[in-house]
This record gives C-alpha cells, sequence and structure tokens, in this order.
C-alpha cells in the first residue's frame, strides 16, 4: 500500500505545515495538485482545491466521538471488533456496501472479508454508474484517460451531467480549458456541446446547448448513431427529442469532422428511463464514430474511489459489483445481489457499511430492513446508518487523515498524503483488525 | 533453518547438464544447497519422489495476469466466466473466477497448480503501474514482474528525433525506477501513437509518425541501445509492427534486422510469421522457415511463441489499433484505452476455430516455430495468455510436441489448405522431456537474465516442479504431484496448500540525475497528475527482489 511520507514544510513555531501534491477525493476528478496549509489539524488553506474540494477540506476537522460504539453506548476498540467479527461470523447473509469513499488497501480487507465469511460484496457502483458497467459489458467502451482528453480533443460532448457544479475542475484541468500538446490553444481549440434535459451552469461554458425533452436520450443517440452510418432518420424524432433533425445532422458533421472527440456522460443519462440501454447507445454511438475519426466516451464517476472500488472487486472477484460469494465462489447478478435489493426484499441478515450512508438515500424498504439487521459501520461522521449500527467505528478520513491508494475516473491510480493525524484509526486498520479476529475463529475451527 | 531432502527422482536440470538422471536436492532456507558430505547428516525432512520426474518450477515469461487491461477483461466478460468452473475458497484460500481471465487469486493458484513458479505480466503502462502492483500483491504463490510499455512514449519518441541518445537512456532507466518493472516493451512501436492522432496504424518500419518524425525502426534501435547499454537482465521486449496482418512476416525480418547486432526479444512470434496479400485471405500463408531460419544464424536474438490453441478466449493487447481491427474482424465487443502521453490497449473476445482455416494455419504456424527453431535455449512456450489461448493449455502444447501423432491427428481435421500452406505435415521432430524443460523454465529464466530461476544449481531459488510419470504426456503435466516454492510445497496433487505472497522482481538501473529535470519539465507540462505523485514507492511491493542490471562501461 501506499505510505507516502508528505512532503512537509514547517515554520519556526512548528504549527504550521504545507502538504504539497495533496489529493482530493472529494469527486471522480481525484486532482492531486492540491497545496494544503495546516495549522493546529485544521486545513486552512487548499490552494488549487474548487469549491467542492474547499468545502470537502475545510469542514473536515476531528469530531469529538467515541471511537467505537456497541449498540450506541461506547465501547472498547477491541471490544468493538469482537462484537463486528462474532455478528459477521454468525451471519448467514452478510453484505458488504459502501467502499467509494476509501482507499484501495481498505477495500481489499473488505474483499477479503466477505470472502472469508461468504457475503455478497457491493458498492455504490450499483446506485450510480452500475448501468454504464452492464453496458459496458453487452457492448464496451472506447475511452482514454483525461490527459488524452486534455492533449487532443477538440470535440466535447457532455452529456446528462453538469460538471460545472459536480465535477468543477473537469472543465479547467482535464477537458475544455487547458492547453495540450495537440490543442495549443486550449479553450480556442475544442469545440463544447451540452446535452441536458435543463439548463444547468455548464450550459454557460459550452459553444452549443441542445435541451432535449426528459427520457428521450436514447432516442437522441440512436438518431446520432444511424447519422452517423448515412442512415436515414425521421425528422418526426424532434417531436420526441425536441431537437430538430437539422440539428442533430449538423452536429453529426461537425462530429465527423473533428480530430478527437469525446463524450463525457453523466447520471442524467444513467439513472433516466432506459438506464444501461442509454449507456449502451452512447457507448456505440463514440464506438461507431472511430468509422470516421477518433471519439472516446466516459462516464463521469462521483466518489473519490469508487473506481477504485470497481477496479478491486473486479480483480479479486472477476466481476465489479454486487458480487455474491455465499457459495464460496463469486456470483454476480445486478438486481439479485445489489445492496438495494438484497435489503429491500430482506435477505440480508448482517451488514457491514463502510464509508458510505445508505440509511440517508436507499429505499424505504432496505432502510427499514438495515434498520432491523445486525450491522457493523465505519465512517468518520455520525451517518444516519452509523446511528442504527450494532456496531459503528469512528474513522480517520482517507485523504485528509490516512495515506493509501485512489483511482481517477479514468482509472488512474493515486497516491494520498495525508495532511495530519486523526486520533481515530483508518478503515484499513480496523478491517484488517476484523479480518485477523474472523481468521483466528475460522482457523481454530480447522485445527 | 530446517533442510528438506527430496529424493530418489529422476530430475531435469537443462542449465546444469542434468537430463533424466536419478539425484537428491538438499533445499535450505528456500534455496538449493549441496548435498552434505558426511552420509550421516539426515534431514529435517524427506520427500520421496522415487518413480517420479523432477523439473524447476515453471517461468512464463509472456502473459498478461495484472493491471488495467486485464481488469477490463474482467469486467467486460461475465459472459465468459458465468460458464467457467470457479476456484472455491478453501479454510487457507481465497475464491475466484476463472474463464479466459481469471481473477488475481485465482490466476496464483492455478499456475501453482500447473507447476509454474513465475510469470511476468508482458505489457504496463507506467501511468498505471500503481495498478499492476497492486494486482501482483494480491496473486498469491508465484514470483512475478512485468514489462514497462515505451514504444509509443512520447519522451522517447521526442528524445529520438533530437538526437539525444544519452537523455533517451537516463529515461528508460528512470522510468523503470519510477514503475519498479522489469524490462522495455515495445508494442507496435509508433503505430500505436499513429492510431492514437488518427485512428490510422504503422505498415512497416520505416513509416514516419507524424508530429513526432520517426519511425518504428528509429524506436526499435534507440530503445534497444539504452537497453544494451543499461545492462538490463532481460532485452527489449518486441511486439512487432503489423500483428495478424497476412504478409507481415517482412515487417519481423525487417524489425530482427534493425536491431543490428543488439540483443532482442521477439514476443508471440507466431503472429507475426504470416505471408499473403493483406486483401485475399486465401493467400493466407506460414513464413515461419524463412523466419526460424534467421533466429538459428543470430545468437543474439530470441522469441516466445504465442501459441494459438482452440478455444474461446480475450484478446488483450497494448496494440490499439489490433485491437480496432480485431473488432472490426469479429463484429464483436470492443474495449480501446489511450493512455496519455504513453501506451494504447485493445480487448475483444474472440473464438479460435479448428475449422477456420486462418485459425487452424495460426496453431499449426505457432507449432512450425518450435519445431523449426534448432536451439530450444532460445525460444520459450507461451501462449502470449489469454491472446492465443490459456496458460492452462501449456499441457496440451507439450504433448503436441513431444508427440508428432497428436499432431497428425489435429492436421487430420482442420481443412485440408492447412497442410497446403504450412511445413507442419513434413516436421519429424519430437521433443524431448528434457527439451521441453527447457522451452518452459531454463531458456525463458535464461532470456530474463534470472540467475536464480529455472534451474535447480546450488543457489537457486528451491522452485520444484515434480511430476507423475503418464503416459498421456498432457494429463502428467496438467497435475504435478507436488510443486514447491522457495522450498515449501504449495501444492499437493492438485490441491493448493499455500496462500503465500511471492515475490516480486524488478530492476533498478543508475541513470544520470542530470536528465531529470528534463524529463520533468515535459512532464508537467502534459501529464494529468503531478511529477510526484507518478512513482510507485517501495511501500507497493510486498516481498521484493531487485535483479542486477550490467551496465556497459
Amino acid at each position: 500500500m501506499s505510505t507516502l511520507e508528505s512532503s512537509t514544510s514547517t515554520n519556526a513555531a512548528g504549527e504550521l505545515k504545507i502538504v504539497e501534491d495533496a489529493t482530493c477525493t472529494f469527486c471522480g476528478c481525484v486532482c492531486d495538485d492540491m497545496e494544503l496549509t495546516v495549522e493546529d489539524n485544521r486545513i486552512t488553506k487548499a490552494k488549487n482545491a474548487c469549491v467542492l474540494g474547499k468545502a470537502w477540506f475545510f469542514n473536515h476537522h476531528i469530531e469529538d466521538r467515541p471511537e467505537a460504539t456497541i449498540e450506541g453506548k461506547p465501547a472498547s476498540y477491541e471490544e468493538a471488533i469482537e462484537a463486528a467479527a462474532e455478528i459477521l461470523l454468525n451471519a448467514t447473509y452478510p453484505i458488504t456496501y459502501g467502499l467509494s469513499d476509501t482507499t484501495c488497501e481498505a477495500q481489499r480487507k473488505a474483499l477479503a472479508i466477505t470472502d472469508w465469511i461468504g457475503g455478497i460484496v457491493d458498492t455504490t457502483t450499483s446506485v450510480c454508474h452500475g448501468p454504464s458497467g452492464m453496458a459496458f459489458q453487452g457492448v464496451g467502451e472506447v475511452t482514454c484517460s483525461l490527459g488524452e482528453i486534455k492533449n487532443r480533443a477538440d470535440f466535447l460532448i457532455f452529456w446528462g451531467g453538469n460538471p460545472a457544479e459536480s465535477h468543477p475542475r473537469h472543465f479547467t484541468k482535464y477537458s475544455l480549458m487547458p492547453k495540450g500538446e495537440f490543442v495549443p490553444k486550449g479553450r480556442k481549440d475544442r469545440t463544447a456541446v451540452l446535452i441536458d434535459v435543463r439548463k444547468t451552469k455548464s450550459a454557460k461554458a459550452a459553444d452549443i446547448f441542445l435541451q432535449l425533452k426528459p427520457r428521450s436520450d436514447f432516442e437522441l443517440a440512436w438518431a446520432l448513431r444511424g447519422l452517423a452510418k448515412g442512415i436515414d432518420i425521421d425528422p418526426k424524432v424532434e417531436q420526441k427529442t425536441g431537437i430538430p433533425l437539422d440539428t442533430l445532422r449538423d452536429m453529426m458533421d461537425r462530429m465527423k469532422a473533428a480530430q478527437f472527440g469525446a463524450i463525457l456522460f453523466g447520471m442524467g443519462l444513467t439513472m433516466t428511463r432506459g438506464k444501461h440501454i442509454n449507456s449502451e447507445a452512447v457507448l456505440s454511438l463514440a464506438r461507431d464514430m472511430n468509422q470516421h475519426t477518433r471519439w472516446v466516451a466516459k462516464p463521469m464517476r462521483g466518489h473519490g474511489n469508487v473506481t477504485g472500488a470497481d477496479n478491486v472487486v473486479s480483480w479479486t472477484t472477476g466481476y465489479p459489483f454486487g458480487v455474491n460469494l455465499g457459495r464460496g465462489y463469486p456470483r454476480f447478478n445486478p438486481g439479485e445481489f445489489t445492496t438495494s435489493d438484497v435489503l429491500a426484499r430482506q435477505e440480508a441478515d448482517a451488514a457491514l457499511i463502510i464509508a458510505s450512508d445508505p440509511m440517508s438515500n436507499f429505499s424505504q424498504p432496505a432502510r427499514d430492513h438495515l434498520r432491523s439487521i445486525k450491522s457493523v459501520v465505519l465512517d468518520p461522521k455520525l451517518s444516519e446508518t452509523a446511528k442504527v449500527a450494532t456496531v459503528a467505528f469512528t474513522t480517520a478520513t482517507y485523504g485528509i487523515n490516512t495515506p493509501g491508494t485512489v483511482y481517477r475516473m479514468d482509472d488512474v491510480p493515486i497516491p494520498l498524503r495525508p495532511a495530519f493525524e486523526s486520533p481515530y484509526r483508518s478503515d484499513l486498520e480496523i478491517l484488517k483488525a476484523i479480518e485477523h479476529r474472523i481468521r483466528e475463529h475460522q482457523l481454530a475451527g480447522v485445527q | 533453518m530446517s533442510t528438506l531432502r527430496i529424493s530418489g527422482g529422476t530430475v531435469y536440470d537443462p542449465r546444469n547438464g542434468i537430463d533424466g538422471e536419478v539425484r537428491e536436492l538438499w533445499i535450505r532456507d528456500g534455496k538449493i544447497i549441496d548435498p552434505p558430505d558426511d552420509p550421516d547428516v539426515r534431514p529435517d525432512r524427506t520427500l520421496d519422489a522415487t518413480g517420479l520426474v523432477i523439473m524447476p518450477g515453471g517461468v512464463d515469461m509472456h502473459c498478461h495476469i495484472a493491471g488495467p487491461k486485464v481488469n477490463t477483461a474482467r469486467k467486460m466478460m461475465p459472459d465468459d466466466k458465468r460458464v467457467a468452473p470457479p476456484v472455491r475458497r478453501t479454510a487457507l484460500t481465497r475464491s475466484g473466477s476463472t474463464g479466459a481471465v481469471p481473477s488475481t487469486f485465482a490466476t496464483g493458484y492455478l499456475y501453482a497448480g500447473l507447476g509454474y513458479t513465475t510469470a511476468f505480466d508482458a505489457a504496463i503502462p507506467p501511468l498505471t503501474a500503481r495498478h499492476a502492483h497492486e494486482e501482483l500483491d494480491d496473486t498469491p504463490i508465484i514470483d512475478k514482474g512485468f514489462y514497462v510499455l515505451m514504444g509509443n512514449n512520447h519522451y522517447v519518441m521526442k528524445k529520438l528525433q533530437a538526437g539525444e541518445p544519452q537523455l533517451l537512456k537516463a529515461y528508460v532507466a528512470w522510468l523503470l525506477n519510477a514503475t519498479k518493472g522489469y524490462a522495455a516493451k515495445l508494442v507496435n512501436p509508433g503505430g500505436v501513437e499513429v492510431w492514437k492522432a488518427t485512428g490510422g496504424n504503422a505498415t512497416g518500419i520505416d513509416d514516419n509518425v507524424e508530429h513526432f518524425d520517426v519511425s518504428p525502426r528509429q524506436i526499435i534501435s534507440g530503445v534497444s541501445q539504452a537497453v544494451t547499454e543499461l545492462g538490463l537482465p532481460h532485452p527489449v521486449h518486441i511486439h512487432c509492427n503489423n500483428l495478424g496482418m497476412p504478409g507481415n512476416w517482412t515487417t519481423t525480418l525487417e524489425t530482427m534486422k534493425s536491431l543490428d547486432g543488439h540483443r532482442g526479444h521477439l514476443t508471440h512470434v507466431q503472429f507475426h510469421s504470416y505471408g499473403g496479400n493483406v486483401d485475399d485471405q486465401s493467400t493466407f500463408c506460414s513464413q515461419v522457415p524463412e523466419l526460424a531460419d534467421y533466429i538459428n544464424q543470430h545468437q543474439d536474438l530470441t522469441v516466445d511463441v504465442g501459441q494459438v490453441m482452440f478455444s474461446e478466449t480475450t484478446s488483450m493487447t497494448g496494440d490499439g489499433p489490433l485491437g480496432y481491427f480485431l473488432h472490426k474482424v469479429t463484429g464483436r465487443k470492443w474495449f480501446s484505452a489511450d493512455t496519455e502521453m504513453e501506451a494504447g490497449c485493445g480487448i475483444v473476445p474472440i473464438t479460435y476455430k479448428s475449422k477456420s482455416t486462418v485459425h487452424a494455419l495460426q496453431w499449426a504456424i505457432g507449432l512450425e516455430w518450435y519445431l523449426l527453431v534448432n536451439d530450444p535455449w532460445r525460444i520459450a512456450m507461451s501462449t502470449d495468455h489469454p491472446n492465443g489461448g490459456s496458460f492452462l493449455a501449456y499441457p496440451e502444447i507439450i504433448a503436441l510436441l513431444m508427440d508428432r501423432s497428436r499432431r497428425e491427428e489435429v492436421l487430420n481435421r482442420v481443412p485440408a489448405a492447412v497442410r497446403d500452406r504450412c511445413t507442419l505435415g513434413d516436421l519429424d521432430r519430437e521433443y524431448t522431456l528434457n527439451e521441453i524443460a527447457i522451452i518452459t523454465r531454463a531458456a525463458p529464466a535464461r532470456m530474463l537474465g534470472l540467475d536464480h530461476k529455472g534451474h535447480l544449481g546450488v543457489g537457486a531459488d528451491a522452485d520444484i516442479t515434480i511430476y507423475s510419470r503418464n503416459d498421456d504426456i498432457q494429463r502428467m503435466f496438467e497435475i504435478p504431484r507436488y510443486v514447491l516454492h522457495k522450498g515449501n510445497v504449495v501444492v499437493d496433487d492438485g490441491e493448493v496448500r499455500s496462500n503465500e505472497k511471492g515475490t516480486l522482481l524488478h530492476v533498478a538501473p543508475q541513470y544520470d540525475v542530470a536528465a531529470v529535470p528534463d524529463i520533468q519539465e515535459w512532464f508537467e507540462q502534459f501529464y494529468t497528475i503531478r511529477f510526484r505523485n507518478y512513482p510507485v514507492d517501495e511501500s507497493y511491493l510486498h516481498d521484493h527482489r531487485i535483479v542486477p542490471t550490467n551496465p556497459m562501461q
């Protein structure tokens, strides 16, 4: 794992610390050029951070909470580890969920625990870009690292997303603004299109805004695929999508004339009518465009290390999310083994939730069931999920307090340089201890 | 420390000139040691190998088992894994999935189960080296490492164009240190950059790569020069231009010639040995005799085969334009990923069918290579896993090489045109067990410059595979009786008994630090991560070992 020493400088009083090349894990951009000023275990300046990054760094303060609780009452760390191991060992259908806001090192331990106890492992991917993952399994994906977009892309389509507010530095650091090797004039060398159902702040940054009718993403993508292949499209597509065919024709001409195009799509595409079919249509469109010139597509991932979670779950089990290890080997079936479904059907009898808050965003039946079963929750904050936990651990925050590895939305792994130490333990340390305890029990049984 | 004696077995240890002799092996601290002079000295344990065949542990010098490309193939192919036998969790070992691209834990167990104790991933983009290390850390038992993609690297091309070989050499060394990689790898040199920029490809080694104004020939010759001067244990590892194209054998021959006396390794050479016309599939044929002849006459060159086996598999390559080509040919799902400043990637599922003349010829061309290279020390077994087939096919390949009638049996059921378009039907050669031991362990270890692998002499790692004799050669090699890694029994009669981590092998060549500011200036202009966050530090390495370099003075 990464245990990078922070490169820091300290003033004479020894209180002020500068951490260079630190990484912001708030969103999938995973910008690693932060310069953090740390005073008395608080980050007071975050140079290069966007508005979201600043909120992430400045609002991080150590809460005065017990290190661990059992049934809501303060407990020692050792008692809590023992109780957590016992819950997981005694469960017949345990589920591990979350993982997108912790390090790969911790994710790997969570996978080990789930394997040893034969549970389900699932991540927040199942409720965000899961449809894109399934689309990818259907048609593949033509994609690239963000630096390829920075250095080559002269045509950008942002689809079903609002990067100006969700990924504020995407425009400036990776896609729209930067000068690149083959686009030396930066913004001037690029054409940008925004496709969305409403005019968001991102529209201002685009050259062309196509406001499509809600729930018509698939039809729009399919019409563009047809035009790319030279097929006549029924002008009635305007009635469905709200965009005139001539506009689409013009756009396709520009797309074909580009040197290097990129479609960057968000959850506005994946979580609307059609879901993974929409993603398949857009991935297919980008693929088909390669008959004319270079095109790529890329989902705009949200959580800081959701891409790492996809990778760790995949290399460990062979499948990206929604994996059931109950039979002693991995099985994959989104809808059957994804957390919100398993909970809503009242199947799981214990849960290990890491750095995620399903009690804030799952369906009522899923929340009701989660509240009713034994759970082990690791979270830096007293989340809604931590409040209903049987065993709750207060944890250090990844990237701010703990080292480790995160994967940017384009699968580029980046090391973390923590700013200051937390009085709380890391997810990794806690999960390691739980795994250790579980293995002691299991191997005692063997011998 | 405790000693282990393996007694009574028939030893095949080609590097030490032992060809099927009953010998005792003594092991302490994971290494082979001299048997004690005093016959009264007793080992702490004895493993009775009477009647069994003993070889060094297998060494796979070219496979794809870790990193972004492999992991993407896992994610993309649930359909493949759904019908493949799973690896079940045991009290000691983790679970996993198999199919063309097994999960990491499964990969380690399957290699060990096959008697292979060392494997190298052949194509890692430097920007994602950290990912490769994380996966290798989760790949149990075997020792491992990877090769670093350099053939389409912008800095490499810029320094060639500027005529700055010293900076190029420093960069190659710096990059191997930054990635903790093992060797320099060229994949379709220059051609991948053409693909990234235009959707085209390089068609020969003298094509010009626009913007950088260099040719594949300059890349091959410049990097091989740097690797030679740095004294890396493994020479430049080349995936030639024009992979898979009819008529590509001339490109392969030109590539061999362009090395101009430098050592070089040509990988999955089967895919690069085709005659015929690109526009007429009926002209597709073998040109192995001509290429093997060149290899036979040039001691500095080595090859691995990239054998195609009739099976359902997933092709994965750093050769981006090849991925697109395969997608167009097969019409199947396609993944492509370009890595900034460095590399490309293509993944397409593929089915090799014995009824296809082209596929059957590819199968035959691979076997021709094994049979036409006279010196087994210069050819290594590979399927380019999973491209030509799974590494699990090695026992079947061994059987084909040792038994001419097995080859005939296949030749009789594939399209008749195959016999006419290659020489396989005329080749009587049958491999001996000693020659098998060479091409599956001793030779790849030597090509990799791994002095402590691939043999059973004093000081070697006690990585040992012990087989039960069987008239069915394939069966014999499929399920070794015992496999030892570092002197520990890790597999006993097919059962994996270990979950140890294995050792990461990498190089740390010296370089002129005065070159770093030039590298940094270029890096900071174009990359999207910080220069300081790029190198992989030692905390990512599990048990690791630096294999020494031997720089030219």
